[in-house]
C-alpha cells in the first residue's frame, strides 16, 4: 500500500472545508439483550450469554426489551429530538459471519427519535450540532481473525466468533453534516463524542466507555474547496476509540483529503481504520450509496408506539444537561473558567460536586480532589472516581480540619487511612493519634524551647518582625511531630514576645 | 375391538377416558399403521415410536392414579417437520437441515406434551413449506392416500395424508398461503388456519414471518377444534401473538347450527380456472346449508384478484431474508466449495446455499431479493403491502354484510405427481382461493364436500380476526349434512391402503 501525500493541517485550510458527520453507537446498559432475556454483563466467558433468539436459531422469534425503548426514548428526549409516535424495526440484510440472522434487526425510514441538537463549546465558543437521528438496532457478534497480516476476515487462518454481544442493544445517533471553522473541526467533533458521553452518563443509560467499546464513533469526513457549495467525496473512519483519537482522525483525514485532491486525485468513498498507534487511517472496505441492505419493516415485531403521555413522564426523569449544569455549578462554586476545565478534565466534576453537598467548601473540595487524592489516583493509575474514598468521608476530613482537631498535613495521613481502608476519618485520627495539640501547656513548654533556641528569631519578632514567627512555629511543630495546632501556636509565640 | 385408527380423536379422548383402552394401545396401533402404510403414503420424516409409548405409558399410568388429565391426554398426534423439537430432528423438508437437532421445543410443542399427548413423529412438507404438493421435499414426495398417484396438496401434504390414512387422528400442519387448508381439501380432511396471532409462531421455523401460521388437521371438525383448543392462546415469546383467549371453538364444533347464519358467496373465487367438478360440489354444499337455513348471499371481493401477485412478493421478500440464517456458519450443511483452497467465510456460505436448497427455494429467495431491491421496493414489496390493505379492506366490508364467507378451497382435485413440477405458476395459481385469508390474517376452514372423478373437494369459510369460531359451527353443520347425504362418515369413503407389513 502506498504511503499517502499528507498536506500540512493548516495548510489544507487555506483551501478546503471540512465537513463532518458523526455516527456514535451507545450500547444500553440495560440488564438483558435487546430481543431476548439474556444477560449483558461485559466479559464473560464467549458464547455464555446466548440463547435461541440471539443466536437466531430456526423458529426462533425477538420480543422487544421495554427498558431499551424507554432508553431510546430518554436519549431522544435529552437530544432535543422528536419522538415518533408510532415507528417500526426493520431488517437490515447483509450477510456476515458475526451476525447470526444475517440481517440486523434495526430501524430504516421510521427512527424513534429524530431532528434533535446539541450545543457543545470549545474554547468558550459554543456549536450547534444538529442530530438527524437516533434510532435502535442490535449489535452483532464479535469477530476475532486469527493469522494474516490484517487483523481482518480477508487473509485470516480462521475466525473466532463470540456471540455474547449479539443482541445487545444499541443506539446510533447521526448527526447532520456539520460545518464548522477549518481550524476547530477535530475540537468540536471531540467535544460532540465528549458532550454525548457525558450525557449518557447522566441519563444514566449507557457506561459510555469508548475503552470499552459501549460508546463507538464513526468519522465522516469530506473536504471541498472554501466557497464551493457541493460536498466532496466523504470518508468513514471507525475504530475511533478514545476522544484523542476522535480529534486525530478528523485531522489526519483533512491531511490525507487535502493530499489526493491537491494532487487532482480523487477520493474514494469507502471505510478506513483508525490506528491509535500513529493516528493514521488505513484502508477498509470500499463502500457506495449503492450498497443494497434491502431494508423492510421486521414482521417479527410489533410497531413501537409509546403513549405522549409516557413520553411526557420521561421527559420529566430528564437529568440537567450537562453543560447547563456545568454553568451552574460554576456559578455556585464562583470558579474561574480554568479551575472547572481542570475539574472536568480530572473526571471530577461529580465528585467535587457531591462534596460540597456534603458540606465543604467549593474550594476545599477541588483542592483535595485535584490534589492529594489526583496524585494519589495517578499513582495507582486509576481514575480518581475509582479510589476508594467517598465525597462524604473528603468532607469528614475537611470538616476535622476547620474544627481545628487536625491540620493539613494531618490530614494526608487521615487521608492515607481511609484510602487504605483503615475506616472512617474519625476511626483514623483515633486510631493513629493524629489529633493535634491545642493544650497550652504542652504547647506553652515547646514554644518556650523554640524561643530558647532561636534567640534571633526572637529577637527579630520583639522588633516587630512579625514574619520571622514562621521560624518558631516550624520549630515547635517539628518538636510535637506535626500535631499542633499551628494558628495556637502562633498566638502563643506572640503573646510572649510582645 | 374395532380399529383403534378408524376412531376419531374425541372417540378416543372418550375411550380413554372411560379406561376401556389405554394410551398405549392406541399409540401402538398408530405406529403399526404408520408402519404397515408408509411404504405407500410417506407421510412422515421421522417416526418416534419410542417417545410416543413412552409419553403414552406416562399418561397411562397418571390416569391410572386418579390424575386428572386434559381432554386430549393420550391421544397421538403428527408435527409437521417445520416446527422445532428437542428429540426429532427438525429438517423442515430441506437437506439444509438434515439430522439437524433444536435445542428447544417450539411452543405448539411444548402445549402438545403439556397436554400429554404422544407425538408419533413428523411430517413431510415443500421444503421450507414452500409448494403445494410435497413434490418439493428434498427427502421425496408424500403420496395422497385416496390414489397414491397423485399428490397430497403442500406444503403440509405429510400431516394430512397421515390423518387421511389414519396413521394419525391428528396432525399440526402450518399455513402461509393454504399449506394446511388446500392438503385438506384433496385429502379429504379437515384443516384450519387460525386467526393470524392465534397460535404461537415461536419454534415455527418461518418461511414468511406475516403469514405463517399454525393449526390442526384432523377427519372431523370437533377433532380440529379440540387440536386448536391445545395449540392456541397467548405467548409471550411470540410479538405477534394475540393477547386474547382462544375463541370458543370446541362449543361452536359442538353446536353446528346454520339456521339465520348468513353466508357470503365470493363471486371473484369459483369461476374460471375452477374444475366444473369442484364447482358442482361447492355449488351442492351450499345448497345444503341453504336447505339448513342458512341465507346465502354473494359479496364482491374485487382486489382478490390480485392476492397470488402480492403474495408472491411478499413472500418470497421475507422468504430471502428469513432464510438467510442458513448460511453453514453455526448449523446444518456446510459444503466446500469444489477447486477452492482455503474458502473464505462467504465462499463457503454460497456454496452450501447452493448445495443445501432446492429450485423452488433459490427461485423465492431470488425473487424476493429482486423484489426488496432498492429501485425496485416500492414497485414490488411497496405495491403488494397495498394490495394487501386492500385486501383486508374487501373482507372488512364483506363480513360487514356476512358472517361467514364461502369458496371452493382448492380450484382443483389432487393432481398426478410430476404434473406441474415443471410449471410454477399453475402450482402457484392453486393458492387463489387460500391466500387472501393469509394476506389478511382473519381464520379459514377446509372441509370435505363430496367427490370430484373420486377424489375429494374441499369446501373453504372464512370469518373475521379472532372469530374462529364462527368456521367451527358452519364448518360442523356442514360436515353434519355431508355425512347425512353420504351415509357415512367422508374419511371412511376412503379407498383401504394395502397394508405391507
Amino acid at each position: 500500500m502506498s504511503t499517502p501525500t499528507l498536506v500540512k493541517f493548516e495548510d489544507a485550510l487555506t483551501r478546503y472545508q471540512p465537513v463532518m458527520g458523526l455516527e456514535v453507537h451507545v450500547e444500553l446498559n440495560t440488564a438483558t439483550k435487546m430481543f431476548c432475556g439474556c444477560p449483558t454483563t461485559f466479559g464473560a466467558e464467549p458464547n455464555t450469554q446466548v440463547c435461541p433468539v440471539c443466536l437466531g436459531l430456526p423458529g426462533a422469534l425477538p420480543v422487544v426489551n421495554a427498558k431499551a425503548i424507554e432508553s431510546a426514548i430518554r436519549i431522544g428526549l435529552a437530544l432535543n429530538c422528536q419522538i415518533a409516535e408510532w415507528c417500526r424495526f426493520a431488517r437490515k440484510n447483509y450477510f456476515y459471519p458475526d451476525m447470526p440472522k444475517n440481517f440486523q434487526t434495526s430501524q430504516y425510514d421510521e427512527p424513534i427519535a429524530s431532528d434533535g441538537y446539541v450545543d457543545v463549546e470549545v474554547e468558550g465558543e459554543t456549536y450547534r450540532i444538529e442530530i438527524e437521528r437516533a434510532h435502535m438496532e442490535e449489535d452483532t457478534g464479535k469477530s476475532l481473525h486469527v493469522g494474516g497480516s490484517t487483523g481482518r476476515i480477508h487473509g485470516a487462518d480462521y475466525s473466532l466468533l463470540d456471540y455474547n454481544r449479539a443482541g445487545i442493544p444499541l443506539i446510533e445517533i447521526v448527526t447532520k453534516t456539520i460545518e464548522v471553522p477549518g481550524d476547530k473541526a477535530p475540537a468540536v467533533a471531540r467535544a460532540y463524542v465528549n458532550h454525548l458521553r457525558d450525557l449518557m452518563v447522566a441519563l444514566g443509560v449507557s457506561d459510555a466507555r469508548m475503552d470499552q467499546g459501549s460508546l463507538r464513533a464513526d468519522v465522516n469526513l469530506s473536504l471541498k474547496p472554501i466557497g464551493a457549495t457541493e460536498f466532496g467525496t466523504r470518508s468513514e473512519t471507525k475504530n475511533v476509540n478514545s476522544f484523542r483519537s476522535v480529534e486525530r482522525a478528523v485531522r489526519y483525514e483533512i491531511s490525507r483529503h487535502a493530499g489526493i485532491l491537491d494532487a487532482g486525485g480523487t477520493v474514494v468513498q469507502e471505510t478506513r481504520h483508525f490506528h491509535e498507534s500513529d493516528g493514521t487511517t488505513s484502508a477498509g472496505r470500499p463502500k457506495s450509496d449503492a450498497d443494497d441492505y434491502r431494508y423492510f419493516p421486521e414482521p417479527d415485531l410489533a410497531p413501537v408506539a409509546p403513549d405522549p403521555a409516557w413520553v411526557e413522564e420521561l421527559r420529566a426523569t430528564l437529568p440537567e444537561p450537562p453543560a447547563e449544569r456545568r454553568k451552574r455549578l460554576q456559578t455556585e462554586w464562583g470558579f474561574n473558567d480554568l479551575d472547572m476545565r481542570d475539574i472536568v478534565g480530572a473526571g471530577a466534576l461529580d465528585l467535587v460536586a457531591e462534596t460540597v453537598e456534603a458540606g465543604a467548601t467549593p474550594a476545599a473540595a477541588k483542592k483535595w480532589w485535584l490534589g492529594e487524592l489526583a496524585r494519589t489516583a495517578n499513582e495507582q493509575g486509576v481514575d480518581v472516581a475509582a479510589l476508594t474514598i467517598t465525597p462524604a468521608q473528603v468532607a469528614q476530613i475537611q470538616s476535622l480540619i476547620d474544627a481545628g482537631r487536625i491540620n493539613d498535613k494531618l490530614a494526608r495521613q487521615v487521608f492515607e487511612g481511609v484510602l487504605a481502608g483503615e475506616g472512617e476519618p474519625e476511626e483514623v485520627v483515633q486510631a493513629r493519634g493524629l489529633e493535634v495539640v491545642s493544650d497550652d501547656g504542652a504547647l506553652s513548654e515547646a514554644v518556650d524551647r523554640a524561643i530558647a533556641n532561636d534567640p534571633d528569631a526572637a529577637q527579630k519578632i520583639r522588633d516587630g518582625k512579625v514574619a520571622a514567627v514562621g521560624a518558631l512555629i516550624g520549630f515547635v511543630m517539628k518538636q510535637m511531630r506535626g500535631q499542633a495546632d499551628a494558628g495556637r501556636v502562633r498566638e502563643l509565640i506572640l503573646e510572649k514576645l510582645s | 375391538m374395532s380399529d383403534l385408527t378408524r376412531f376419531t380423536a374425541a372417540e378416543i379422548a372418550a375411550a380413554l377416558a372411560d379406561g376401556s383402552v389405554t394410551s398405549v394401545e392406541v399409540t401402538r396401533r398408530h405406529l403399526d399403521r404408520i408402519a404397515a402404510v408408509e411404504g405407500d403414503v410417506r407421510a412422515f420424516l421421522h417416526v418416534d415410536r419410542h417417545g410416543a409409548l413412552a409419553t403414552a405409558a406416562d399418561v397411562d399410568r397418571r390416569r391410572a392414579a386418579g390424575e386428572p388429565l386434559p381432554e386430549l391426554a393420550g391421544v397421538p398426534v403428527a408435527v409437521k417437520d417445520v416446527l422445532t423439537t428437542v428429540d426429532l430432528p427438525t429438517t423442515c423438508g430441506s437437506k439444509m437441515l438434515e439430522g439437524w437437532i433444536s435445542p428447544y421445543d417450539a411452543t405448539v410443542v411444548s402445549k402438545l406434551k403439556a397436554a400429554g399427548m404422544p407425538i408419533l413423529g413428523k411430517t413431510n412438507m415443500d421444503e421450507f413449506a414452500m409448494g403445494s404438493s410435497t413434490e418439493h421435499s428434498a427427502y421425496g414426495p408424500t403420496r395422497n392416500p385416496w390414489d397414491t398417484t397423485r399428490i397430497p396438496g403442500g406444503s403440509g401434504g405429510g400431516s394430512a395424508a397421515a390423518v387421511a390414512a389414519f396413521e394419525a387422528p391428528l396432525a399440526v400442519g402450518t399455513d402461509t398461503g393454504g399449506s394446511i387448508r388446500q392438503p385438506g381439501a384433496v385429502t379429504g380432511t379437515v384443516g384450519v388456519k387460525p386467526t393470524y396471532g392465534g397460535v404461537s409462531r415461536y419454534g415455527l421455523v418461518a418461511m414468511a414471518s406475516s403469514l405463517d401460521q399454525a393449526g390442526p388437521v384432523a377427519r372431523t371438525v370437533l377433532d380440529a377444534a379440540l387440536l386448536h383448543e391445545v395449540m392456541g392462546g397467548h405467548d409471550p415469546r411470540d410479538s405477534t401473538s394475540l393477547d386474547m383467549p382462544v375463541p370458543p371453538v370446541v362449543e361452536a364444533a359442538r353446536r353446528g347450527d346454520v339456521s339465520g347464519l348468513r353466508i357470503g358467496v365470493i363471486s371473484e373465487l369459483g369461476g374460471e380456472g375452477f374444475q366444473p367438478g369442484v364447482r358442482r360440489c361447492f355449488e351442492e354444499g351450499l345448497e345444503m346449508l341453504a336447505r339448513a337455513g342458512a341465507e346465502i348471499v354473494e359479496v364482491s371481493c374485487p382486489s382478490f384478484v390480485h392476492g397470488i401477485a402480492a403474495y408472491y412478493l411478499v413472500m418470497p421478500s421475507e422468504v430471502s431474508s428469513n432464510l438467510a440464517k442458513f448460511d453453514a456458519m453455526r448449523y446444518g450443511l456446510r459444503v466446500a466449495p469444489e477447486g477452492v483452497d482455503d474458502p473464505s467465510a462467504e465462499q463457503v456460505m454460497a456454496a452450501s446455499r447452493d448445495a443445501g436448497f432446492g429450485d423452488e427455494v433459490k427461485r423465492r429467495i431470488i425473487l424476493g431479493t429482486y423484489a426488496l431491491s432498492s429501485g425496485y421496493y416500492d414497485a414490488y414489496y411497496g405495491s403488494a403491502q397495498k394490495v394487501r390493505t386492500l385486501i383486508a379492506r374487501d373482507f372488512e366490508a364483506a363480513f360487514e354484510q356476512v358472517d361467514v364467507l364461502a369458496s371452493p378451497t382448492s380450484p382443483t382435485v389432487a393432481w398426478p405427481l410430476g404434473e406441474k413440477l415443471d410449471d410454477p405458476l399453475s402450482m402457484y395459481a392453486q393458492d387463489v382461493a387460500t391466500i387472501p385469508a393469509n394476506l389478511a390474517g382473519v381464520p379459514g376452514i377446509s372441509v370435505p364436500v363430496g367427490l370430484s372423478e373420486g377424489l375429494p373437494v374441499g369446501f373453504q369459510f372464512l370469518a373475521p380476526a379472532m372469530a374462529d369460531d364462527r368456521l367451527y359451527n358452519a364448518g360442523a353443520a356442514l360436515e353434519r349434512l355431508v355425512t347425512e347425504r353420504d351415509g357415512r362418515p367422508f374419511a371412511a369413503q376412503a379407498p383401504e391402503l394395502e397394508v405391507t407389513r
